[in-house]
């Protein structure tokens, strides 16, 4: 690897470190089970999986937060706040032009005393070291769409699946469509909720049993029986997708928005307090631009805060840096324990292509 | 130089191959005895006849060893990312149709559908805390096919042969595979998704994009091309 990308990134992760947050490694080669289970098979199309004959399939670190958590898990207590910097590897299937093996340098802070200060600290503590390339700051927050999600007045069965999809727009979409008595259901579904033998002549086979069958076909008895969504909640939650804006801008629509749709107060008040600490740290929020979709095409485990710094006149090169909130993601590896995190990386490598580009 | 020409080396795919070139006034023949796999062509000049694996064709295309190639259109995918990039198709041969779909038990009457797939995949996990199996050699086409249509909560298993039984076996709940009747599905008491279909996948003929071409082979491959439109 280049070496100015190296020294770039030793004086990147000195300026976390100065601000107190303590550096930190981890493996290279990580279980490949942990990060299957968080992200799903997908993960197999952009990370490097080999087989060691004694601890099963590894995995190439991906990225780093998955295992800067579960050490902080296993080894230390809050509030702690960590840098570090090295290799990640990803997969290329499609585009040959995107490097398959680049360094990170992150910085992650567990501390749930203030998290709307914490997500300031973090953006701003990224956003700094590179003031001087013109990026466009992009935030979101995905804690909106989940409490959306849970402030419809549907099944908890249904909440549950959007819940499930929110990363997933299409599905999502169809989803929503359906539940909302949109598109009709499909003739098979319709048949086999009519007939009054549900289970054809087939032998059982295989670990799913005839036990779960008839329990997902009672589910879907009460799925047809409830009522659809209405037009009412499915327009608040399309304008809910459609607000975009600069930051002061786009909070005042979801003030007016949360009118009508109490389930996302919540949320909202925590922008509000998070603007307030990205002002107290002078940054203007009006420079950050709001998108309540950002974060829904990302990795999985954000909930809260996402943002992510681009260079505008360069939108074939992904983000110069991006980071998030990631709540949730203590608890799955935590084994129950939980604590609020949240954090971000920057790949130096696009720093020095942005310098060398002015 | 000499065009070479890859084609199975045995069985009906390869007899279906020569018949398809025989009607074009192609007639490719094996040489020497049954078990050498040298061939020849005639009707054309330039051009050399290869008789390989199946499985083989795709990277030799992609390697250039061969400069054309005959196999089906769910290996190429399978094999090479960004396959159009590497290869050209130059022609449908109309046989060895295989269509790769995604199958379940056929008693799991609940289950019609990719969104029933997923549905049921996230509760399987939830019961039996590890993601639903589903067997195959396809990876990267399930994968990708999957992903695209919204399916989570499921994991591919490896199976290089006999699919159709890993689920009465339990080393899988669901399969993908390659059928062209059904009825080995049906036979293992499985049933294809009304929307499980992941390819539909027929012998074609290919050019590789990377094999190089000298002088005298561009006017063999414009012949070629002219007597297979």
């Amino acid at each position: 690897m280049d070496r100015a990308i190296r020294t770039r990134a030793a004086a990147l992760q000195a300026h976390f470190a100065a601000h107190g947050a303590i550096p930190v490694e981890t493996p290279i080669l990580q279980p490949a089970e942990a990060l299957l289970d968080l992200y799903g098979e997908d993960i197999r199309a952009r990370a490097y999986v080999t087989q060691d004959p004694l601890r099963g399939e590894q995995m190439l670190r991906p990225d780093f937060t998955v295992p800067v958590v579960q050490m902080h898990m296993a080894k230390y207590a809050d509030p702690a706040r960590y840098t570090y910097a090295g290799e990640v590897f990803r997969r290329q299937e499609t585009d040959t032009g995107r490097p398959s093996e680049y360094m990170q340098v992150g910085y992650e802070v567990f501390d749930g005393r203030d998290p709307a200060a914490a997500d300031a600290e973090v953006f701003a503590l990224i956003a700094a070291p590179l003031a001087h390339l013109g990026l466009r700051a992009v935030t979101g927050d995905m804690g909106l769409l989940i409490a959306a999600v849970e402030g419809l007045d549907t099944t908890p069965a249904r909440k549950a699946a959007l819940r499930r999809h929110i990363w997933r727009p299409a599905r999502f979409r169809a989803l929503l469509d359906r539940y909302a008595g949109r598109s009709a259901p499909p003739a098979a579904r319709v048949a086999l909720l009519t007939a009054a033998l549900p289970f054809g002549d087939a032998p059982d086979i295989g670990l799913r049993n005839r036990d779960e069958v008839a329990t997902r076909i009672a589910a879907l008895r009460i799925d047809a029986a409830a009522p659809p969504l209405t037009a009412a909640d499915i327009d608040r939650l399309t304008a809910l997708l459609a607000i975009a804006g600069p930051m002061p801008v786009a909070l005042a629509a979801l003030d007016q928005l949360a009118r009508d749709m109490p389930a996302i107060r919540q949320a909202t008040d925590a922008i509000h307090r998070r603007m307030d600490a990205l002002t107290a740290r002078g940054i203007t929020p009006a420079t950050l631009h709001f998108d309540a979709t950002h974060g829904r095409g990302s990795m999985e485990y954000y909930d809260g805060f996402v943002f992510s710094l681009i260079a505008p006149q360069h939108s074939d090169l992904p983000p110069v840096a991006s980071g998030g909130r990631y709540d949730a993601l203590t608890r799955v590896l935590g084994a129950g324990a939980a604590v609020p995190a949240v954090g971000g990386v920057i790949r130096p490598e696009l720093v020095l292509t942005l310098e060398a580009a002015r | 130089m000499t065009l070479k020409l890859g084609v199975p080396s045995k069985g009906r795919l390869m007899e279906q191959t020569f018949d398809w070139f025989a009607t074009r006034g192609l007639t490719l023949s094996r040489t020497g005895s049954d078990r050498e796999y040298a061939g020849a062509i005639d009707g054309i000049d330039g051009m050399e006849l290869v008789l390989l694996s199946a499985g083989e064709i795709p990277r030799d295309l992609a390697t250039g060893r061969i400069h054309l190639g005959v196999t089906g259109t769910d290996l190429i995918r399978e094999k090479l990312p960004r396959w159009d990039t590497i290869v050209d198709p130059l022609a449908e041969m109309g046989f060895g149709h295989a269509d790769l779909v995604i199958a379940v038990p056929a008693f799991w009457t609940d289950v019609d559908t990719l969104d029933d797939l997923d549905a049921v995949a996230a509760a399987f996990r939830a019961r039996h805390g590890f993601r639903l199996r589903i067997a195959t050699k396809y990876h990267r086409l399930v994968r990708e096919f999957l992903r695209s249509h919204g399916v989570a909560d499921y994991q591919l298993v490896d199976s290089q042969g006999a699919t159709e039984g890993t689920v009465k076996n339990e080393t899988a709940e669901a399969i993908a595979d390659i059928t062209s009747t059904g009825d080995t599905l049906r036979a293992n008491h499985l049933k294809m998704l009304s929307d499980g279909l992941v390819l539909a996948s027929q012998a074609t003929l290919f050019a590789s994009r990377t094999a190089p071409l000298d002088a005298g082979d561009a006017p063999t491959l414009a012949r070629l091309r002219a007597m297979i439109a």
